[in-house]
């Protein structure tokens, strides 16, 4: 492979890097100077949909056609929506990104306002950042002082504000619709689509929602050009039409069991193993893996032998996980027990359910008390059944629930219960003998630490 | 009549006002005035739900409805002067976030979501605080604790820490 050099990080280690001066010196904000002078609206989306750019929050929508979504020649205002709630576990290239290059995503934003039209965007930025709520609000004040942001942009007739909200520790205010809710003073309750937000979104107007990697895609994009950012990742699958191709360079968060944790950049299609080995050290304390989260813990998981598994879009599908999510690899070393995993995973998504749904409210918080009941040494074999039951009927594929969360507790609960039966009915047969075949209805256990 | 006293001070107020232009109704403000008053007071009692209501034109029930959503923002009394989020997600726990968090509720002498009598220290479990690449971790006020051993916590947790946001 040829050696790949960090774009989106480019800013990490440099001294300052987070300033309007360093992002100046490296090339920044002129693509704006010469988009506002020269260009249309319309053929900043065309550029952004043709550089074949997918979302990097999580679902991989194409960035260009979500924006072809909003209505045409709307009398405004149209939202633009950046988000940053990332709170999928194992995730952290957002955090990095505000840090260390807040300029990058501001460009990003301005970028992606100027294409939808947008006058006002909104930051949501999680509770737990108040590193990146600084670095961002500096970095904010350096471009209205420096004419980047504010009325009238360097003499064009755009204007743009964009002002950041802090949210309140509720992982459900990453999925979009909920983020709206929140941002609009509620409880944040996924909504029922359609209207899709791009309709009718943030307080009822069209609303475009992004993640920031995706915004300093568009920055970078816009620097180095469409060529540039085809020329990098998995082209599209000419024998699948519904394979839009995997385009891009992608920051991957590795962590875990692992010599090196950390945010890689790497090119979209890089394996699991490439990225453990070559950038993680490999699995730590010289052991091997039991098995890794592809992208973020709602992806389910691969065994050791699924690691040549390419991460890009398409990739973690073909092997039972749910997809690539946000590219956040965890790894889970061959000395740890599954059951353990699986009860962590469960209690997060029990934790986390916003309650609207029953299947999603009733199903995240039984499998929690089956794993709790499993790890007390009561399980029965009976328990495995059951929990692949409700990990096949709660979520949006299934289609009994608003939103994606559900799928995301599902896929852990089906992963590894599929790939690591064994595990489990030794764990069961082992800590419970006496009582692992019976069938009947047993009682539920009082539960701690949940609610 | 009794003449109450406002929680909200004529500061507090003011800046929940100067976000106000931000949008284009009230409502949204609601979880920056939350912020506002738990920023100043370590919790957001039922009387200043019922203030911020007013200040917003909402009924109280409303503000109160997006504030017990969170489970954020306490309301009996105030949080510890260091309120310390111990992440036990999966990157934390599979390097002993789980260890770390018992040890500290055992080593001050408290329950999880627990407050020392001093009111120096508050210790709660967090899930994925997105510092996976420092677990275990811990987010005490605006600090994150990285990379933690409980006797390095522990003596983290002991020194002095304001809050800059
Ligand atoms: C439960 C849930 C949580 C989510 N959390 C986030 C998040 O923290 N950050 C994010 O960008 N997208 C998150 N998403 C995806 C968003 O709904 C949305 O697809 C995304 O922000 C769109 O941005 P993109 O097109 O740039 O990827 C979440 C989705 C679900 C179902
Ligand atoms: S699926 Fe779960 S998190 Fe999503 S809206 Fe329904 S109850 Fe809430
Ligand atoms: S799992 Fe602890 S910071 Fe992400």
């Amino acid at each position: 492979m040829p050696s790949f050099k960090p774009v989106l990080l480019e800013a990490v280690g440099v001294p300052d890097g987070h300033t309007l001066a360093s992002y100046v010196a490296r090339g920044g904000y002129a693509p704006v100077a010469k988009t506002l002078g020269e260009k249309q609206p319309a053929d900043v989306v065309e550029m952004v949909k043709s550089s074949g750019l997918r979302g990097r929050g999580g679902a991989g929508f194409s960035t260009g056609l979500k924006w072809t979504f909003l209505p045409k020649d709307h009398p405004g205002p149209i939202y633009l929506c950046v988000n940053a709630d990332e709170s999928e576990p194992g995730t952290f290239n957002n955090r990095i990104l505000m840090e260390d290059d807040p300029h990058q995503v501001i460009e990003g934003i301005i970028l992606s306002s100027y294409a939808t039209r947008a006058s006002t965007a909104y930051l949501y930025l999680r509770y737990e950042y108040p590193k990146s709520w600084q670095r961002l609000q500096a970095a904010i004040d350096e471009a209205y002082a420096a004419g980047w942001l504010g009325k009238n942009i360097k003499g064009s007739s755009f204007s743009l504000d964009v002002y950041l909200h802090r949210g309140a520790a509720a992982y459900i205010c990453g999925e979009e619709t909920g983020l709206i809710e929140s941002l609009e003073g509620k409880r944040a309750w996924p909504r029922i689509k359609p209207p899709f937000p791009a309709i009718e979104g943030l307080f009822r107007k069209p609303t475009v929602v992004n993640n920031v990697e995706t915004m300093a895609c568009v920055a970078q994009i816009a620097r180095r050009g469409v060529e540039w950012f085809k020329s990098i990742g998995v082209p599209a699958d000419p024998n699948n039409p519904r394979d839009p191709g995997s385009y891009g360079p992608k920051l991957y968060c590795l962590s875990g069991h692992v010599e090196r944790p950390g945010c890689y950049e790497a090119p979209l299609g890089i394996t699991a193993r490439q990225l453990i080995e070559e950038h993680g050290g490999g699995v730590w304390k010289g052991r091997r893996a039991k098995a890794v989260i592809p992208g973020g813990i709602s992806m389910g998981l691969m065994t050791e032998s699924e690691l040549d598994t390419p991460l890009d879009f398409a990739g973690p599908g073909k092997v039972g996980c749910l997809g690539l999510g946000t590219a956040a690899v965890v790894v889970i070393d061959d000395q740890t027990s599954i059951v353990d995993f699986l009860h962590n995973s469960c209690r997060f998504f029990a934790h986390e359910s916003c309650g609207q749904c029953t299947p999603c409210r009733e199903g995240t918080s039984w499998s929690l008390r089956m794993l709790e009941r499993i790890k007390a040494g009561k399980g029965r074999l009976k328990d495995l059944d059951i929990l692949q039951e409700i990990g096949n009927t709660m979520g949006m594929m299934p289609g009994s629930t608003i939103c994606g969360l559900a799928d995301g507790a599902a896929w852990p609960i089906k992963n590894a219960i599929k790939k690591f039966r064994g595990e489990f009915e030794d764990y069961i047969k082992r800590t419970n003998p006496s009582g692992w075949m019976v069938t009947e209805p047993v009682p539920a256990l009082q539960i701690v630490g949940a609610h | 009549m009794i003449a109450r006293k406002k929680i909200l001070t004529d500061e507090m107020v003011a800046k929940i006002e100067s976000l106000a232009p931000r949008y284009p109704n009230r409502r949204a403000l609601t979880l920056p005035a939350l912020h506002v008053v738990y920023a100043e007071l370590r919790h957001v009692p039922l009387e200043a739900v019922v203030e911020i209501a007013e200040l917003l034109g909402l009924a109280p029930a409303e503000v109160q409805d997006t504030l017990s959503f969170y489970q954020f923002f306490p309301q009996e009394k105030p949080c510890g002067q260091v309120r310390a989020f111990v992440c036990r997600s999966v990157s934390c726990a599979l390097r002993g976030g789980d260890q770390l968090l018992e040890h500290l509720c055992h080593a001050n002498g408290i329950e999880p979501y627990g407050t020392t009598p001093d009111g120096r220290l508050t210790i709660e479990p967090a899930e994925c605080l997105g510092a996976c690449d420092f677990a275990p971790c811990i987010l005490a006020n605006d600090d994150l604790l990285a990379s933690m051993t409980p006797e390095a916590a522990q003596a983290e947790l002991e020194k002095p820490r304001g809050r800059a946001t």
